[in-house]
Parts: C-alpha cells; structure tokens; sequence
C-alpha cells in the first residue's frame, strides 16, 4: 500500500502505540484486500461491545488501549451492549455481567466513542452524506449506510473499525470502489410486500447472493423501516453490505452500468418462495413466552404504530420493545412509552434479543418480526423463535 | 544451509522458535483453549497439541472476529504463538496478531509444507518479510 508521510508516520510509531498499532491494522487489512491507498472517514460504528460476545479477552483488550489515553478522530457511535445500561436490575439480568458490561462502556466512552448503544446510528445523528467514506462495523447498520444513505462502508469488524476511528481512516478497498457497488443480481418480485416480507425476502436472497450486490425490482415502493429490515435479513443470512431497489435508492441507476449484462444473473421471487422464507424462519409451532420486537433498534414511528396497536390493552405475553436511549427519550416525550407500559410491555433501550443474555432469564420461545432476530436467536441464545407480525404474535 | 524464503509482513516483529505446521484453517475462537494454548477443535490435525512458544504455519484463519480478542487474551496469558506464518492471512487473525503484538507473515514464496517439519527452527523476520530456515 501507498501511505502518505502522515500515514507512514502513525504506522512507524511517531504518535504513540496506539495509534501505531491502529495503524497497522489498517495496513494489514488494506493489504489483504488489495488496497492502493487509505481514505480519510467521517464517521464510525463500532461493534463488540456486548460481553456476551467479547467475554474478558475483549474487555481485557479495551481496557488497555483505553488506558493508553488514545481518543477517535471521527464522531463514533458503539453498537448494542448486552444489557438496558440502567434499567437491568428490573430486567433481571445479573449484577456479574452488569458490572462487566459496565467496565466495557467505560472504556469505549473514555477513548470518546458516543456511548449510545444501538445497531441503528442513523437514527440518532450518525448520518453520513452520500458519497462520504465511513468505518461502520454493525452489518446491519453497513447495510443501511451503503444501500439507503450511499455513504461507503465495507463489512467491518469490531477491532478494525476502532483502528479506522482512531486513525481517522481506512483501506480503500471494495465498497469504498465505484467497481466494488455494482451489481451481480437482479431479483424480481411477482407480487407485493408487506411488513415482514421484507424480512422473509431479505433470508431468501442473502442466502443466494452471499457476499453479492443484490439489485430489486419491487412491486410496490419500501417504507424505510421496510428497507431497515430488508437490509439486516440480508446481512444476517448472507454477507451483503450494499442493495439496490430500482426508483428508491439513490445508486441504483449506476448499479447496472456493466460492461457485461450477461454475467448478471436474474432471478424471479414469487409468492409460494416469500411464504415458505416466512416459514423456516421459524423454528417452533409454540406460543412464544416472551415477544421481543426492535431489531434493528426501532424507530419513533415504529413505536408509535405499537403503542397504537396496544392502546388500552393488555398484554398476557411479556413484550419488549429494543431501542435506544435518544429514540426512547422521544418516546417518553410523546407519551407512547407510557400507553406500552400501561399495557404491561417494556421499553428498552441499549441491547437487543440477539446480544443480550436472554437465555438466562428464563425464557424459552421469543416471537420476533425480525428476521435478523429469527436467524441469530437460536445459534446465540439457543432459543426457539416465531417469525410473524408483531400484531399476529401479540394476540 | 540457510534457505530465506520471502513473505508479506502482516504484524510487525522478529523472533527464532520451533515451528508447528497445520494445513486446516484455524478457528481461536472455539479452536483453542486461551488458557492452555490447546488446541480442541477436534477437526484441526494439531487437536490436543499446544501452539504456545512455537511458529505456526496456518493456511489460513476462519470463524468469528472474537477469534482477534482470544489471540490478544493468549498473548496475556502467556499461551499464544511466538508468532504466526499463513499462505494467505484474513482479517481475523492478522488483527489478533496486531493486536498481541506477535509478529505474522503471509504469502510464502516457496512450499513451506514440504520445506519445513514440526520442530523445525525458524527465524521470523516480520519487520523485513522474511523466514530464514537453518537445513
């Protein structure tokens, strides 16, 4: 790789270990991936927060680096931790892992990471311009920023996004190439879709593309919640980072710019493929003992459509709603965290289904709406899962 | 004789041990023991063997990017590699390595799998991408 004398600097040591080493990293991806260059980021995600799935290497890891006084060089936002920071005692989570995932946030925070623990950056001013070169390392998120915002991420892990933060850049390779965000498949949909079709849809081609670009001829235009969810299912079941929706996104009329249509490939999704997508994704015929919507993180408007739907309700099933602490603050204000409660579901914030110790407490069949959810829960957490509507699973 | 064999520096180091050779790909994550430096991925050739102290030749790595935080947490325990040679490295373990400070090298010019056998002394030079064999 070409480094600039600014780069060359940081990877020789000039700025301290820790950026050295952050540094190094950059080089050793950007190396493996056949990069010429670094760019220069505006932002990043990071995951690996949760001790559920760092455990004490990763906490030990942090620890250190944050000791070291290092701070990041772009706005940074951290991905879900495995526990409601503040309201876990009520959840019933252990003090044991509470104090760990505690010693995890300090860390991050220490080294000046916004420690608003979600999976959904965008929704709580992470929001770079189209165009714009970001290390983002939560799939889900990557998706979004490459596909409905056009910023330029490539699948980051946890450790390389925070070198990439730290450094301020990152290799300049794959989605960050004009070449790298074309597509290889066109997936034409014979009917329309709702709620968690999108989800169903998403399992379906994430599975066929793998690390593909998938490029959609939609029957009806996506909400973006719709798109969120659409995007996670992909991510989760494959390893897209970037989708195109033909009239809806904002590359899709560069995407099929090829020297050679023939090597795209073109696929039909009919109705029988949604519904049977629909159906795999879940694992049990039970009634869920816990309903657990939010992932991604939801949405103001997402959670007003709930609060809607269960006004003056009540509940028999408990119901948790993921999302995190500036989304719920607006929650709070609008009075919809209020009308939940009131029919016996929960609000919360900063973890999510598939990274918190959910097993623990008890549970054995959590009902989702999230095929991102209905795809993890089971390796992760060993659970079974029901895929449906959350209205459907409510009643 | 010494034979130097060029490589591609990953993570900077220099370091001489006994080398240890697989042709699996390595998991940390749920493939080694962090505390013992074991092997327990009863799929890997090296299952039951202990890859602490010595220069590992991997094809490559696989698995989750946890596997980067095992390598740092072996590193603390004293039961990592002395250091780490692949035929083509990939994100998991180069950044583990990085990370631990365990110098790695990928993209070996000639076969190592037919030059080297276990036990075999190395001399490791990551900082200049070379391997020097004493044969």
């Amino acid at each position: 790789m070409q480094l600039t004398p600014e780069e060359q600097a940081m990877y020789d040591g000039k700025h301290g270990i820790a950026i050295e080493k952050s540094m190094e990293i950059l080089v050793a991806l950007g190396d493996i991936y056949g990069a010429e260059n670094m760019v220069d980021i505006t932002s990043a995600q990071i995951s690996g927060v949760s001790y559920k799935t760092i455990g004490e290497a990763g906490l030990e890891y942090l620890d250190e680096l944050a000791a070291s006084g290092v701070k990041v060089k772009v706005p940074s936002t951290l991905n879900p931790a495995g526990i409601d920071l503040e309201r876990w005692e009520d959840l019933k989570f252990s003090k044991q892992f509470a104090e760990k995932q505690n010693k995890i946030i300090a860390a991050y925070q220490k080294m000046g990471i916004s420690t608003t623990c979600t999976c959904t950056p965008y929704l709580v001013g992470n929001v770079p311009i189209m165009g714009s070169h970001i290390a983002w390392s939560e799939s889900s998120a990557v998706c979004y920023a490459n596909s409905v915002l056009g910023a330029r991420t490539n699948r980051e892990g946890g450790p390389g996004a925070l070198a990439a933060a730290i450094c301020g850049k990152t290799a300049a390779y794959g989605y960050h190439l004009d070449e790298g965000r074309k597509a290889k498949y066109v997936f034409e949909l014979e009917i329309p879709l709702k709620g968690v079709d999108y989800g169903a849809l998403g399992y379906i081609v994430g599975k066929i593309v793998g690390g593909g670009v998938p490029y959609f001829k939609l029957k009806n235009i996506p909400s973006i919640n719709e798109l969120k969810s659409l995007g996670a299912a992909l991510a989760s079941s494959g390893a897209v980072a970037l989708y195109h929706v033909e009239g809806v996104t904002p590359e899709y009329e560069e995407a099929l710019k090829s020297e050679d249509m023939e090597l795209i490939e073109r696929i039909s999704v009919t109705e029988d493929d949604v519904m049977d997508a629909r159906k795999k994704l879940s694992t049990t015929a039970q009634k869920p003992d816990l309903i657990c919507i939010g992932c991604p993180h939801a949405s103001l408007d997402e959670i007003e459509k709930i609060a809607e739907k269960i006004s003056g309700r009540k509940l028999s099933t408990p119901f948790w709603v993921c999302t995190s602490i500036p989304v719920k603050a607006a929650a709070d204000r609008m009075g919809y965290t209020k009308t939940i409660e009131n029919a016996g579901g929960k609000l919360i914030c900063d973890t999510c289904m598939v990274v918190s110790p959910i097993e623990d407490l008890g549970f054995k069949v959590i009902g989702v709406d999230s095929a991102k959810a209905a795809n993890y829960v089971p390796t992760m957490c060993g659970l079974d899962v029901v895929y449906d509507e959350f209205e459907d699973l409510i009643e | 004789m010494e034979k130097i064999i060029k490589c591609r520096r990953i993570s900077k180091g220099h370091v001489q041990g006994p080398v240890l050779l697989t042709k699996d790909a390595l998991s940390f994550l749920g493939g080694v023991n962090p505390e013992t430096g074991v092997i327990t991925d009863s799929n890997n050739e090296l299952y039951g063997k202990k890859i602490s102290g010595k220069i590992l030749v991997i094809p490559s790595g696989k698995g989750s990017t946890v596997g980067s935080y095992i390598i740092y947490q072996m590193f603390k325990n004293n039961t990592a590699p002395l250091g780490l040679v692949a035929l083509e490295a990939e994100p998991i373990i180069a950044t583990g390595a990085i990370m631990a400070g365990i110098p790695m090298v990928d993209q070996p010019q000639d076969p190592l799998y037919d030059i080297l056998t276990d036990g075999d002394m190395i001399d490791l030079d990551a900082d200049n991408g070379l391997l020097k064999i004493e044969k």
